[in-house]
């Protein structure tokens, strides 16, 4: 799936090291993050509300300038010059499709990132197309996204970023609002795409499902990293940064489909 | 206030017209510097705020409602600029979707609410915010006062417009009575809610303001053991604010506008009302010219040219749309002048990422 | 209001008028309109030809005659403002059933009547007939500035969303015991309004963000155009044409 001009031997899909950044009103949400993701590793950002997630999310496609520290994909650093390279590699799924679906229809919600690469006419149709069935949504190619479920908008969203054919795709909380059903329709989508996910969210079982590591991130820095399975089983961990399982679920009893 | 088809003649659409293609290419310019290449989601979704803003009504007693028009509360939020063309775009699609105000009179429509309203509520909210003490009231003071002041000059406006191209034949005095003192009363309204909308905003996001700006704290690095150090702000200065180059910009606008809507209407109204008093004591002279010109094709048009007071209001028609026209092309001037200075000054200062 | 494809004035249909593209139908209102404009109030038949070239207009898009007058209520403010003018607009006074009216107040009166009603009446079929998505590559095809097209696009995706928020609030507001009434409740509209813009400005940089996130550098990649031929031209030229031939005969009999 993914065809970025193959870099040399190896280079991490995402490296963000020493990341440091303060909103314009004055509050610093990010005081030092290292995180390195390599190619083809499923990776769940977990933390509470308000940890910086969104903001570190920002910053992996250049849309905030780190204060200090720095970031690159797949190699390359994110940068001015790099800026609408970076993006293509950078896959953002943001949290509520409706601010992601800004076009008239599905089908051209999902051209618009492709054409802005330059794409047109007919590789542009079979682009949209192939995205939409990647998340079964070919039907709806022609539909104004706001007469879509909530489920589907979702993966209209999931789509409109594959169409770029990115590096690394980016989901900040992918499993909000959904219904249960909806919930697992994704999760076999995201299953089955051959591709680097970083997953930011707080729903930890929705983590252990899909992602064999993850990391927390809490008040600004990275404060664990390991398999996901070993931190979400230490209590004292979860507990110490506001992480919290559902009621009656045990991380160590769950099969897991693909670790 | 959405003026329908038919209540000004042909010329006068035309022109006003004009001045809101005019002001429309102006703010073109500017909201690009005002939001950057975010100037479209912006303004679009500011324009969604406007048109649902619309349609909050508050309550003026005697079981009647007002609503809101937005021109000062937009300006005041995202910039002059950035409001004409929202309230052009609002106006726009009211008139092709919900036919509410009528096409020929869009150009009025858009003079009026968005033209009018934007250029006497900044200018004067900039120079209050300016001259108060620096507190939050002040401001929420600086928006009421904009607000309140920029309805009833725009009922002014319409006035002589009214007097300029009107198609009915009412003494201006009373219009001009009737229109100020009503949108007097719909201004404090008006003012109100802007100033409590403005102060509700300052109070969540100040930095959303477009005139206030906020100050910021250096960058500050926390390692796992929780040991802070500051870092030194790396090329995250402000650029240096533009609005002190802009005052003379507003100070203009303002005078013209005053000129314009205050003195212009005033003057077109006790004189016109004089002489068409002394028409209507010269009947016989009056109804034979009216009997002769009834075959020309220009009767429409001459029948608010051809006796005394009609002739004298042409000329005040011409007076004032070239006072109008040439309000809007100094402006334009002097902002192109201004658009020249303040690129000069991006490139001075750039990058910084999110503003 | 309406919903994307869809407003509160469309009207799904497949008539010869729904076909027409968008933008020729704009032009051809907007002469039609600026001609009735145009005309002179003394030629009372000369509207009676412009309502009867709108309901011809009317019939071929099977726009049904209620819906289009009960669309034409919004003119009632300014049929209460016509309907004042006889009364106190100046010059010679006729008398009917004991009143005093002013000859050139009566005039006035029918000519904004009847202007403002055509006007409505064009506009509402217009409404009807186009598509949202329609209206706007119409106005793009018209060279209206592409940044003022992309505002209204975005306007128009977005009104739901943002007149949504609002009634949530005020949901929000009624269940915990508010009522809008007096002067002194005025501050709660206000708040309304400014956590309204607030989440509308919020949401503007969002979907800002999500642009900017695949590639967009401040134009709209154009994918999608639909250009007129010339019979299409030609079926919408009918419509001012007549009217011009009426106004100018209203001009010279």
């Amino acid at each position: 799936m993914s065809t970025a001009p193959a870099p040399a031997p190896e280079p991490a899909s995402l490296e963000v090291s020493g990341l440091a950044y303060a909103y314009p009103d004055g509050h610093q949400a990010l005081f030092g993050v290292d995180l390195t993701v390599a190619r083809g590793q499923r990776v769940a950002l977990l933390g509470p509300n308000g940890a910086g997630k969104t903001t570190l999310v920002l910053h992996l496609n250049g849309i905030l300038t780190a204060g200090a520290g720095r970031v690159s994909v797949g190699g390359l650093p994110v940068s001015p010059p790099h800026v609408a390279e970076i993006r293509r590699r950078v896959g953002i799924v943001f949290q509520d499709p409706d601010d992601q679906l800004f076009m008239p229809t599905v089908a051209e919600d999902v051209a618009f990132g492709p054409a802005n690469a330059g794409l047109r006419g007919a590789e542009l149709d079979a682009r949209v197309h192939e995205a939409l069935r990647t998340v079964g949504m070919a039907d709806a190619a022609h539909r104004p996204p706001h007469h879509l479920s909530f489920g589907q908008r979702r993966r209209v969203a999931v789509a409109t970023v594959l169409a770029m054919r990115p590096e690394i795709l980016v989901l900040d909380e992918p499993s909000s609002n959904l219904d249960p059903a909806a919930r697992r329709e994704l999760a076999d989508i995201l299953r089955g795409l051959d591709v680097t996910v970083l997953m930011v969210t707080h729903d930890l079982p929705y983590a252990l499902e899909l992602c064999p590591r993850a990391v927390i991130l809490s008040d600004g820095v990275i404060a664990a990293d390991g398999p996901t399975r070993t931190l979400l089983c230490d209590a004292e961990l979860l507990r110490a940064h506001r992480l919290e399982l559902p009621f009656g679920f045990d991380p160590h009893a769950v099969a897991l489909p693909d670790a | 206030m959405h003026v329908p088809d038919g209540f000004f003649n042909a010329p006068v659409s035309v022109a006003a017209g004009a001045v809101a293609v005019a002001a429309v290419a102006v703010s073109l310019k500017g909201a690009r510097r005002e939001l950057d290449e975010r100037a479209a989601p912006l303004a679009g979704l500011v324009a969604a705020f406007v048109f649902a803003v619309q349609m909050i009504n508050f309550p003026v007693g005697a079981g009647t409602s007002g609503h809101l028009m937005g021109g000062a509360l937009a300006a005041i939020l995202v910039g002059p600029y950035t409001a004409v063309l929202c309230l052009s775009v609002v106006l726009m699609l009211q008139a092709l979707l919900f036919a509410d105000g009528g096409l020929t009179a869009l150009g009025i429509n858009i003079t009026l609410l968005g033209v009018v309203a934007v250029l006497v509520a900044y200018p004067l909210f900039r120079l209050l915010a300016r001259t108060l003490p620096r507190r939050r009231s002040s401001l929420t003071a600086a928006a009421f006062a904009a607000a309140l002041v920029s309805v009833p000059v725009a009922a002014m406006v319409f006035t002589l417009l009214f007097a300029l191209g009107g198609t009915a034949d009412v003494p201006i005095g009373a219009v001009f009575a009737a229109m100020t003192g009503v949108h007097t009363a719909i201004g404090v309204g008006e003012g109100v809610i802007t100033a409590l909308a403005v102060g509700a905003v300052l109070g969540a996001r100040p930095d959303l303001v477009h005139g206030a700006r906020g100050l910021r704290a250096p960058l500050v690095l926390r390692n796992a053991a929780g040991e802070e150090t500051e870092v030194p702000a790396a090329g995250t200065e402000r650029a240096p604010s533009p609005a002190r180059s802009v005052r003379p910009l507003w100070w203009g606008g303002l005078a013209a506008t005053v000129v314009c809507a205050g003195f212009l209407s005033f003057y077109a109204s006790s004189e016109l009302d004089g002489l068409e008093r002394v028409a209507t004591d010269q009947e016989i002279i009056q109804q034979a010219e009216d009997s002769r010109t009834a075959d020309s094709p220009l009767a429409d048009y001459g029948v608010e040219g051809l006796d005394d007071a009609r002739l004298s209001g042409g000329l005040a028609g011409l007076i004032g749309v070239t006072a109008t026209l040439a309000t809007g092309t100094g402006v334009f001037l002097l902002a192109r002048r201004r658009a020249s200075h303040r690129d000069a000054e991006a490139r001075a200062s750039h990058g910084d990422g999110r503003d | 209001m309406g919903a994307g494809h869809a407003h509160a004035l469309y009207r799904h249909g497949r008539s010869p008028v729904h076909r027409l593209p968008a933008h020729c139908k704009i032009v051809a209102l907007s002469a039609f309109v600026l001609i009735v404009v145009a005309t002179p109030r003394e030629a009372v038949w000369a509207f009676g030809a412009y309502a009867g070239l709108l309901t011809a207009v009317a019939a071929a898009a099977r726009v049904p005659p209620g819906f289009l007058l009960r669309r034409l209520l919004i003119e009632v403010p300014f049929v209460a403002f016509a309907v004042l003018l006889p009364f106190i607009a100046e010059g010679p006074r006729v008398e009917w059933l004991g009143l005093s009216l002013s000859e050139s107040g009566l005039w006035s009166a029918w000519n904004i009547l009847a202007k403002g009603t055509l006007g409505v009446a064009g506009s509402v079929l217009l409404a009807a007939t186009t598509e949202l998505r329609d209206l706007l590559l119409g106005l793009q095809r018209l060279r209206l500035p592409s940044l003022l097209v992309q505002i209204a696009a975005f306007m128009v995706r977005y009104l739901d969303v943002v007149a949504g928020e609002l009634r949530r609030m005020r949901i929000a507001q009624l269940s915990r015991g508010h009522r809008p009434r007096g002067l002194r409740q005025w501050s709660t509209p206000a708040r309304t309004a400014g956590a309204l813009f607030i989440r509308s400005y919020e949401r503007g940089e969002r979907v800002h963000l999500a642009m900017l996130s695949r590639g967009y550098t401040g134009t709209m990649p154009v994918t999608r155009t639909r250009t007129a031929g010339r019979t299409q031209w030609a079926a919408t030229a009918a419509l001012p044409g007549v009217a011009l031939a009426v106004c100018l005969m209203g001009w010279t009999l």
